[in-house]
């Protein structure tokens, strides 16, 4: 009996043994085989997929409905214009419930499961930065349509992130356009700042617009900030009126914008109000109302009204298709696909995440909706920014500004 | 005159506060229980607000009421499913039980419409008067004299009413009301009522007055009225109202000064400091609990 037992008991423990051994054999082959080793995601098959990793939920869900939608109106038109070389393009999208540690989940589900070839990178630069990673890891290539922070393509030791690319251009710019509309265009002397500390695309444009106007003469009186989430500004902003700003500098989000236009008005505060692409959203004027947003200005990628033929062609198929006017992340997001595209067409040989990866880099006056732009060695876009001033709720076009 | 009007921002954020802290120091007082799914009533209540008056059209004191009156049936309700079996339990897993109805309702309303935030709909023209230079909006002052009013209302109720009788004796000896003929259970429901009524009104105001509500509006506003509730004595009903107003004008003073990151954490520094000098609270007396 005893025996019988030592027996059954060592037959198990051999079975176990086995069985561990195995799984862990197999752990060591499917390493070998998964992309993390090296070599990038590949087109198979007839149809190029390209992800689509986007805030659709969320706190930041408008930025990215809004570049899905755009991209969505891009797909369909290289499909029915027959594809790249007769393979057609597959939209995988994502939600990344505007969250950093989703957009890399996603990132990495589009890269491991779905073997895209490229991807729409989210449309925050936060977001953005989450997967920035991923992308390097699995060589395939990420375009954000509107991450402006500059560390998404440059990390902060100078290096260039190789798989990072854009269709925005860079905060800085966005600051440094609105400091010299401030002084230039609207003569103003003293002004504020009340930015959103929560953000680095608040916080880049906020360093940027100072250095500006101080090198155009003017003087910072107030600078403030305030966080994400925040609902109750009055205080903030009594101390700000209480300097007699001529000027005040919100860069942020239109959750939190909305509400502080809204308020500053209420306080009395009528001076210029300015802001970024941050603000583009129909949620900002049902936040502010239409009245509060009455001389106010913000930096855009581009504007609906500019009278340029091609862009009329957008906003024409656009309307025909969602029933309302394209704001720029909606341009941004059908750019960055035309982009991409852009890139695989010229692609000799396999198409791969690399092959596309060294057709991005090379870009070269490449001629999309939000302006005409070449690559440069950062893997930013260098274009024109538009200046958009709200009448009654309606943003409309002011001025076009080269870098 | 800048102080003027940061008092004036200050007491419109506390009032604010104070509704909401009303609602938990009733329950607390009554069943010793923090009802951290009280800030989702208040959110719930500005969701309801909201369809009221851009869905359904209705008049604001109209939506204002019926909010009220939805909060009060899902605050009964809260208490019958969740609390009331956990009566006798230990006051750790009732406090756990709250932080769960908490998560559920917040993610319930996330499942059904989804995180991204709506605005409120403009009720009424905003018309800003000036005295002495300090602005004054009709919507500051509509919404200070309706959370005025309510706290009135309140008071009357629980000091004039058999209801307020009965739930101040519960507060006092459950086992003794109950021999006396009072019915507990009855009495708690009535609490969780008027507290999750006050909760829904604070939502329409907040809704009114901030424009922004979402999902989530619930958390931070709930945690600041439970601090104010702590600071003005947990239980006692004065105390919440002046602890929700001093709490509005201490955060408003501390962005005045120039820090306005700080705000939140100046709320939890008063509460660690009203902990450790004096745990019952402004108006709370030094009571021993009974051996």
């Amino acid at each position: 009996m005893t025996h019988k037992s030592k027996m059954k008991k060592y037959g198990s423990l051999f079975m176990a043994t086995a069985l561990l051994t195995g799984a862990l054999a197999g752990c060591g082959t499917n390493e070998d085989t998964s992309s993390s080793g090296g070599s990038s995601n590949a087109v198979s098959g007839d149809v190029i997929k390209i992800g689509a990793n986007l805030e659709l939920s969320g706190g930041v869900a408008s930025y990215g409905s809004s570049i899905g939608d755009g991209a969505k109106l891009a797909v369909e038109e290289i499909n029915a214009a027959g594809g790249i070389d007769g393979k057609k393009i597959e939209l995988i999208t994502v939600d990344n419930k505007s969250e950093n540690a989703e957009a890399t989940t996603a990132a990495i589900r589009l890269a491991e499961k779905d073997k895209v070839v490229a991807m729409l990178a989210p449309a925050t630069s936060g977001n953005a930065l989450a997967t920035v990673e991923i992308a390097n890891k699995y060589k395939v290539p990420i375009v954000t349509g509107s991450g402006t922070a500059p560390n998404v393509t440059v990390n902060d030791n100078g290096s260039v992130n190789e798989f990072a690319f854009r269709t925005c251009f860079i905060d800085p710019f966005q600051g440094t356009v609105a400091a010299n509309f401030a002084t230039k265009d609207l003569g103003a002397k003293n002004v504020a700042i009340y930015a959103d500390n929560a953000s680095d695309y608040a916080k880049g444009l906020a360093a940027s617009f100072k250095e500006t106007i101080e090198a155009n003469g003017g003087t910072v009186v107030a600078e403030e900030a305030y966080v994400a989430k925040d609902v109750d500004f009055k205080s903030t902003l009594t101390n700000i009126k209480g300097k007699n700003p001529d000027f005040v500098f919100i860069p942020g989000y239109y959750e939190e914008v909305g509400l502080i236009v809204k308020q500053a008005r209420d306080l009395g505060i009528d001076v210029p109000l300015m802001g970024a692409d941050g603000w583009d959203s129909p949620t900002l004027i049902d936040l502010a109302g239409a009245e509060a947003l009455n001389n106010t200005y913000i930096t855009n990628h581009y504007s609906s009204e500019d009278p340029d033929a091609s862009i009329q062609k957008f906003v024409e198929a656009f309307k025909g298709k969602y029933k309302e006017a394209p704001n720029a992340f909606h341009a941004l997001g059908y750019d960055s696909i035309y982009f991409i595209v852009d890139a695989i067409k010229r692609v000799d040989g396999d198409v791969t995440g690399e092959a596309i990866q060294q057709q991005l880099a090379a870009t070269k006056d490449l001629s999309l909706i939000t302006g005409t732009f070449t690559v440069d060695e950062f893997h930013n876009p260098v274009k024109s920014a538009t200046v958009l001033e709200f009448v009654d709720g309606k943003q409309e076009f002011n001025s076009k500004v080269n870098p | 005159m800048e102080w003027i009007q940061q008092l004036v921002n200050g007491i419109s954020l506390g009032s604010i506060y104070a509704l909401i802290a009303l609602g938990y120091t009733m329950v607390y007082g009554i069943i010793k229980l923090i009802n951290f799914a009280h800030g989702d009533v208040f959110m719930l209540g500005a969701f309801i607000g909201f369809f009221a008056i851009a869905r359904w059209e209705m008049n604001v004191f109209l939506a204002l009421i019926l909010a009220m009156i939805l909060c009060a049936i899902i605050g009964v309700i809260i208490e019958r499913v969740a609390y009331k079996r956990l009566r006798n339990a230990t006051r750790i897993a009732a406090l756990i039980t709250a932080i769960g109805v908490s998560l559920l309702i917040e993610y319930t309303v996330i499942f059904f419409r989804g995180a991204s935030p709506s605005a409120y709909p403009t009720v009424f023209e905003t018309s800003n008067f000036e005295i002495l230079g300090v602005k004054i909006s009709t919507q500051s002052i509509l919404i200070l004299s309706v959370s005025i009013f309510l706290m009135i209302l309140l008071q009357f109720i629980v000091h004039k009413t058999k209801i307020g009788k009965a739930m101040r004796a519960v507060s006092h000896d459950a086992d003794a009301a109950k021999l006396m003929g009072i019915n507990v259970d009855n009495t708690i429901s009535a609490t969780f009522a008027i507290g999750s009524a006050l909760a829904g009104a604070a939502g329409v105001i907040f809704g009114i007055y901030y424009t922004r509500i979402d999902p989530l509006m619930g958390v931070l506003p709930g945690i600041k009225a439970f601090i104010a509730a702590v600071l003005g004595g947990i239980g006692i009903i004065p105390g919440a109202m002046v602890g929700g107003l001093v709490l509005g004008v201490v955060e408003t003073i501390v962005s005045a000064l120039g820090y306005s990151l700080w705000r939140d954490a100046a709320a939890f520094v008063i509460l660690i400091l009203i902990l450790i000098i004096r745990p019952s609270g402004i108006f709370g007396k030094n009571a021993r609990e009974k051996v």
